[in-house]
């Protein structure tokens, strides 16, 4: 269960719905959501010493560490978006968060206890903590009773003792603000509070309690757009930042009076100025908007600024650590970048990332067994889903990405890999006026662990490109693999492999096309390829065409009118002589391709059919009244063997089969087709979700263990890494109440001997101590090698329990395991029939040994 | 984070012949040097020795030209009528030549008149040469016999008639002084021995053999005709390859120096070139008109062509680019290179990586830095212009992406317009720059619509274009008519082939298609 410990529960009504449907039923399949929600909730804190980050994510509060990237901590307990994040002004290893269920929380993260929780009772839409309120702090809430209206106050937190807390002596500092938490800051030691709506700026002087307002024209005459986006304060001196929505900065002085008020302009961003933050002593300002550039403009000389290109996607939040050694931008595409004071980019926090418009499908790398989607514009991102991290990022389209509004750039639209995962094939298109289209092809670099582009392949049809896919057969041999794409262009292509014989050209291998084939001019939908790649299907509009791919010969054709085809895929293993196809008049055929005929079809509006690659099962997501069901089928029967009605309110727009790394121990036969592999959907709403049979409790009891063992510990490096070696041992587990410590001693038979033998028997320490070590080690290599001490232990039990009475036996008996245990450590890499064979010669040795 | 992308400029594969070593070889000759003749050239023979004087027998003169010489250096005329063959001993001192007349004549290098006179052929002998021991001549006749001389004595040693037809080419064994090769029109190659009193060996060409060549290991023989055969002579005649490269006869063969590469010259006035390892052509030359005669100096210094009407083509070889020119620039010391590289850091010193510089083109750092119109101008630079038209056109196209083409070319002045509509005219017809250079000529009518009229060079740029795309226009609809013609045609073909197919399985169309090829 990989994404156990960072999958969400669905958040507000629906997360409710699924609890009462899994109390009804406790085996029933749940959905749950990966990768984590969206990271720029709120600005990013910096613990003290910046040795950790803390953001808000959907619910949880995560707590990176800025030394290795690495999630330290996640601070669960609120049951909605959180909103805001602070460090507690008077003890720095505290945290207030506040969240939209109208609660604040106050948290030791390091140790990632909940220390209180403050029920405000209204939704919080910010949260600002400031040195000089001794114990209050101000939130940003709705003003009841209107619509679009929200209020900025504070709220007093009472030093009670007790775990809840009312928090109700709430008093308005601010009417009229905006809601979100870029538009108000508090000012030089909390004297004053800047706030920003539409065109207008409310600056509150506590002391004074005198509010001056100022407003700016909407538009100026240059058509620029006034506009408050952001507003920051001067650490030290009387001055306010204000960013605007035409790209320009406003620094205000002089506010204190009505009219003698004075403002200097600057102007960079072409667009949006999305926040703004000053340095430590304010002698810089920081500054990042859409462009996705990080902008530093020295305040002591008017012009000169620094700037940090290219961070990727437009800049959300910036903040800067309490000692001013590290800057930190939150990114709307799920990201968190790490930059050193001097402006050097430093590191990155990457998650899922969520972009606009999923067009590549959820593929599976088979190399790293990592989804792979549109990631960044024109990349694909390999995305980690055991670690819920982004492994790496490729580059496709190899153009600069321009970040402005409205203009129309090249983006990947197809991706396909070969069966080993050696090819990667990917269609980029950009429409304007005319179409451009490339397919290029990939090949993996094993030096270099990366993707290498081979051929480049620039218009490869006249339209666009509707589906493609790999000859999928395992052999090693190149010459067998070929590419096929359909277009809209009414041909399907066969795309092939050539080698160049000529030693002076740089590159052997080349891909060119080797077949076009049509079929009567209607456009070419879907391809599929047979599981022994004997067979082509592709679909053209209403037909099915299955091809021999070795002669190209059309063999024969399908169709079920009127319904045009959406997709088609080939039964495997058993069921391979099953062609599976669905239409969008709601059918779902399966065809027998050795008698040519219709062999049984159902009426399903499926929307999504995927084959398990590891078994024979089809799973087809249909759409209908408004919510999607999952129907998991062998195209052998027309009996689903599993039916999820109404399993996912957003309509599914791709799935995909992940295999498991260890197969699952399911319980019920119904759902004996998630053992090898999971599944992942992805929805019109960009949300990755599986299905899992394992309820909300199990997984919770699992994490809360985990953070119990994990209290005890001060927290390093290598007691985090040890942590989550743990972790997901106890998660391959299938007796998820054991407490991990426990859990390790006793799978193994060598300490399970070495504590239940009587001492008398037991041989000398210094020869146990090798077995003990042994089978703690864990490690793949080294399984094997494992497995022969233990076996050998268990025979010697047996033998042992042979011949009770005789301590002279056994001690001759232990004796001569010696050899082999050596044997066992030194060459760890005995093939099996070798220590059959010294086993075998064990045995006989015994026998001897009894009759002596 | 990642750095500046630079422009990615398409790649397109290269139509036409592939440059290998042996086009670059073959390549590396001057332009030639035309000497007219009073006749057709039938034979050119380089001087063995140095300084490489080459005799030329053209009508009814032999001419010795000198290497560079385009005037002859020596001329023997004592022919009455048409003189053939002439060829120079292995030590270059003598020279014999047949002649139309039946008498053969020997000639010192030095003197003028012939210092002997073969007679006994009683009609033309249009092959005569050396044997390897330097003593005696052999010779073929019209009178279908080939007869062996004795150059002290002038008296014919033996007499072969065993040819039914012309003998007209022929060649002697340079390792063995008394094994020549004859050519007939009775369309056989015949291997004479000195020692015995007939042909020890008879190879059939199959047509009229006009050129005999031995290798100089003597194992093998190549016979012209209307194609270049080679035969295993150690195999007792063996055909090797035909080559069937020409499509007229072949009148002369010929070995470059190394002897790695065959050159044979036809009446279809080419030379081709082929490699003696695998039989195919490397290279080929075309002249004006047929080429009867052909001889390669040693080291391939030069190549001459005789033609049929008398103009003999000399192409000298390009000197070497000399290395040292390039040496002499001088070269910063080497150890300016290893300054600091050879350091080895200490255990407690602190590495600071100092990023790798990168260098961008200049149309690159202006578009780093968003300046567009500087970046057009950059890639309009005459040099990228007419050498690089694809960087230019990759620049517009990534203009055009970042949506700044338009103003990238707006506001220029005349000149500027004029250079970039010659520009937009010459390159919008080719196919790869098409699709981005009718956006680029659609914005510059667009914008500079309304100021049509007042430059006249802007104006005649304007028609120019419009002339240039309505010429392609037209081309596009012919091509359409033929691509209509051709599908007719194949529809009617497929047809048949169908039939064909039913009758006899693929094996019999692959056949008939290779001999398609062949032909």
């Amino acid at each position: 269960m990989p994404c156990v410990q960072r999958a969400e529960l669905r958040g507000g009504r629906a997360a409710v719905r699924f609890r009462s449907r899994k109390m009804v039923a406790p085996a029933a399949l749940r959905v749950v959501r990966c990768g984590g929600r969206a990271m720029h909730g709120a600005r990013a804190v910096f613990s003290v010493g910046a040795r950790f980050l803390l953001c808000a994510s959907g619910d949880f509060v995560k707590m990176y560490s800025v030394a290795t990237e690495e999630l330290v901590q996640l601070l669960r307990g609120h049951s909605d978006l959180v909103t805001g994040v602070q460090l507690a002004p008077h003890n720095r290893l505290q945290l207030y968060s506040s969240s939209l269920d109208g609660t604040i929380k106050l948290w030791d993260f390091t140790d990632g206890i909940l220390i209180k929780t403050f029920t405000v009772g209204y939704q919080l839409l910010a949260l600002y903590a400031l040195p000089s309120s001794e114990d209050s702090v101000f939130v940003i809430i709705p003003k009841s009773g209107e619509r679009d209206t929200f209020q900025l106050v504070s709220v007093k937190l009472t030093k009670a003792a007790g775990q809840d807390m009312e928090a109700k002596e709430l008093s308005v500092v601010l009417e009229g603000v905006d809601a979100s938490p870029k538009c108000t800051a508090f000012g030089r030691e909390g004297e004053y509070v800047a706030s920003v709506k539409d065109v207008n700026l409310q600056v509150y002087f506590f002391k004074q309690k005198q509010l001056n307002r100022f407003s700016l024209r909407a538009t100026n005459k240059k058509g620029g757009n006034n506009v408050f986006t952001c507003v920051a304060c001067h650490p030290q001196e009387d001055c306010i930042a204000t960013g605007h929505a035409d790209g320009k900065i406003r620094l205000w002085r002089n506010f204190n009076h009505k009219k003698e008020y004075t403002f200097s302009t600057l102007h960079w961003h072409h667009d949006k100025v999305l926040d703004l933050a000053f340095s430590l002593e304010g002698t810089s300002l920081l500054s990042g908007g859409v462009e996705s550039v990080l902008v530093q403009w020295h305040c002591g000389s008017d012009c000169k600024r620094d700037f940090l290109p290219r961070l990727g996607s437009a800049i959300e939040y910036v903040s800067i650590s309490s000692d001013g050694t590290f800057y930190c931008t939150s990114h709307t595409d799920n990201r968190i970048t790490i930059i050193n004071s001097n402006l050097r980019f430093s590191k990155t926090i990457q998650g899922l990332i969520k972009a606009r418009d999923v067009k590549t499908g959820l593929v599976v790398d088979p190399r790293t067994k990592a989804l792979v989607l549109n990631g960044e514009p024109g990349h694909l991102q390999f995305y980690c889903l055991q670690s819920d991290k982004q492994l790496y990022s490729l580059d496709i389209v190899q153009q600069e990405y321009i970040h402005q509004a409205g203009l129309n750039q090249s983006d990947l639209v197809r991706v396909a890999f070969s069966a080993q995962g050696k090819w990667l094939a990917t269609v980029e298109e950009r429409e304007e006026t005319d179409l451009e289209l490339q397919l290029k092809l990939w090949f993996f670099d094993e030096e270099t662990q990366s993707f290498k582009l081979n051929t480049r392949i620039s218009m490869p049809h006249e339209d666009h490109i509707t589906a493609m896919c790999f000859r999928d057969t395992d052999e090693m041999e190149d010459d067998s693999l070929m590419l096929v794409t359909t277009g809209r262009d009414c041909v399907f292509k066969v795309w092939v492999i050539l080698e160049d014989t000529d030693p002076e050209a740089q590159q052997s291998l080349s891909w060119s096309c080797d077949f076009v084939g049509s079929y009567h001019s209607y456009q070419a939908t879907n391809c599929c390829f047979s599981e022994d790649g004997s067979l082509l299907a592709v679909s053209f509009e209403e037909t099915v065409t299955v091809w021999d791919s070795s002669t190209w010969d059309l063999k024969c054709t399908f169709c079920h009118p009127p319904g045009k085809i959406r997709s088609i895929c080939f039964g495997r293993l058993t069921c391979s002589k099953y062609l599976i196809g669905a239409t969008d008049h709601g059918f779902l055929c399966c065809w027998n391709l050795l008698s040519c005929a219709l062999e049984w079809s159902a009426h399903l509006n499926v929307v999504v059919l995927q084959p398990d690659p590891l078994s024979e099962h089809i799973a087809a997501v249909s759409w209908l009244f408004k919510e999607s069901s999952l129907f998991v089928f062998k195209p052998n029967e027309a009996r689903p063997i599993c039916i999820q009605r109404k399993f996912c309110k957003e309509r599914i727009q791709f799935a995909a089969f992940v295999p498991r790394d260890v197969p699952e121990t399911i319980g019920s036969e119904k759902y004996l087709w998630l053992r090898r592999s999971q599944l992942f959907f992805l929805t019109d709403t960009q949300e990755l979700m599986t299905v899992s049979t394992k309820s909300a409790q199990e997984r919770l009891t699992l994490s809360s263990k985990q953070l119990a063992v994990e209290e005890s510990l001060p927290v390093t490096p290598f007691s985090l890494l040890l942590g989550k070696h743990r972790h997901q041992q106890s998660q391959g587990d299938v007796d998820l109440g054991k407490i991990v410590h426990h859990h390790h001693e006793q799978d193994s038979p060598a300490v399970k001997e070495l504590l239940h033998t009587p001492a008398h028997v037991l041989p000398s320490a210094s020869f146990l101590c090798p077995i003990f070590i042994n089978s703690l080690l864990v490690s793949k290599e080294n399984k094997s090698t494992e497995e022969t001490p233990d076996e050998v232990e268990m025979e010697s039990e047996e033998a042992e329990d042979d011949s009770d009475e005789e301590n002279s036996v056994t001690e001759m008996k232990q004796e001569d395991k010696m050899p082999l245990e050596s044997l066992g450590e030194t060459t760890h890499r005995l093939s099996k029939s070798e220590e059959k064979e010294l086993r075998k010669i064990r045995k006989v040795d015994y026998s001897w040994i009894s009759v002596f | 984070m990642a750095s500046y992308k630079p422009v990615v400029i398409p790649a397109v594969p290269k139509l036409g012949e592939k440059i290998t070593q042996d086009t670059l070889y073959w390549r590396g000759y001057k332009t030639p040097v035309q000497i007219k003749e009073f006749g057709a050239i039938n034979k050119i023979d380089f001087s063995p020795v140095p300084p490489y004087n080459y005799a030329v027998t053209a009508s009814s003169r032999v001419h010795i030209y000198g290497r560079y010489s385009q005037e002859p250096i020596k001329t023997f005329s004592r022919f009455k009528d048409a003189a053939y063959c002439a060829t120079y001993r292995d030590d270059g001192k003598l020279l014999v030549a047949g002649s139309e007349e039946g008498s053969i004549r020997l000639f010192d290098i030095s003197g003028r008149a012939p210092l002997r006179q073969f007679d006994g052929h009683t009609k033309a002998v249009h092959v005569v040469g050396f044997l390897s021991d330097k003593y005696r001549i052999f010779s073929g006749g019209d009178d279908y016999s080939s007869s062996l001389w004795d150059i002290p004595s002038a008296t014919e040693i033996v007499s072969y008639s065993e040819h039914s037809d012309y003998v007209r080419c022929g060649c002697a064994s340079k390792l063995n002084g008394d094994v020549f090769i004859t050519g007939s029109y009775d369309h056989t190659v015949k291997v004479f021995d000195a020692r015995t009193k007939s042909s020890v060996m008879t190879i059939e060409h199959g047509h009229p053999v006009e050129s005999v060549l031995l290798f100089p290991s003597g194992g093998l023989l190549v016979s012209a005709g209307r194609y270049v055969k080679v035969w295993d002579v150690l195999k007792g005649g063996q055909l090797l390859v035909s080559l069937k490269n020409h499509h007229k006869t072949v009148t002369c063969l010929c070995l470059n120096s190394s002897g790695q590469r065959l050159l044979s010259g036809s009446l279809d006035r080419h030379v081709k070139i082929y490699s003696t390892t695998s039989y195919k052509v490397v290279h080929s030359f075309n002249y004006a008109t047929s080429i009867l005669s052909l001889a390669l100096s040693p080291e391939d210094e030069t190549i001459i062509v005789g033609m049929t009407n008398g103009v003999l083509n000399v192409k000298h070889r390009k000197p070497e680019e000399s290395k040292e020119k390039s040496q002499k620039k001088r070269q910063p010391a080497y150890r300016t290179y290893v300054k600091g590289r050879n350091y080895m850091p200490k255990q407690e010193d602190f590495f600071v990586s100092k990023p790798g510089r990168c260098i961008m083109r200049k149309y690159d750092k202006l578009l780093k830095s968003f300046q567009s119109s500087k970046a057009l101008d950059a890639v309009l630079e005459p040099h990228i212009r007419l050498y690089t038209p694809e960087v230019t056109v990759a620049v517009m196209q990534e203009l055009n992406r970042r949506g700044t083409l338009r103003s990238a070319l707006a506001g220029r002045d005349e000149k500027q317009i004029s250079l970039l509509l010659t520009f937009v005219t010459r390159r919008v017809i080719e196919p790869r720059f098409t699709p981005v250079l009718i956006t680029v000529a659609d914005m510059i009518t667009d914008i500079y619509q309304p100021v049509v009229g007042q430059s006249a060079l802007v104006d005649k740029q304007f028609l120019r274009l419009q002339e240039a795309i309505g010429r392609e226009i037209d081309y596009q609809e012919e091509l359409l008519e033929v691509l209509g013609m051709m599908d007719a045609l194949f529809a009617t073909l497929t047809e048949k082939r169908a039939t064909y197919l039913e009758e006899n399985k693929s094996n019999g169309l692959t056949k008939t298609l290779d001999q398609d090829i062949s032909i």
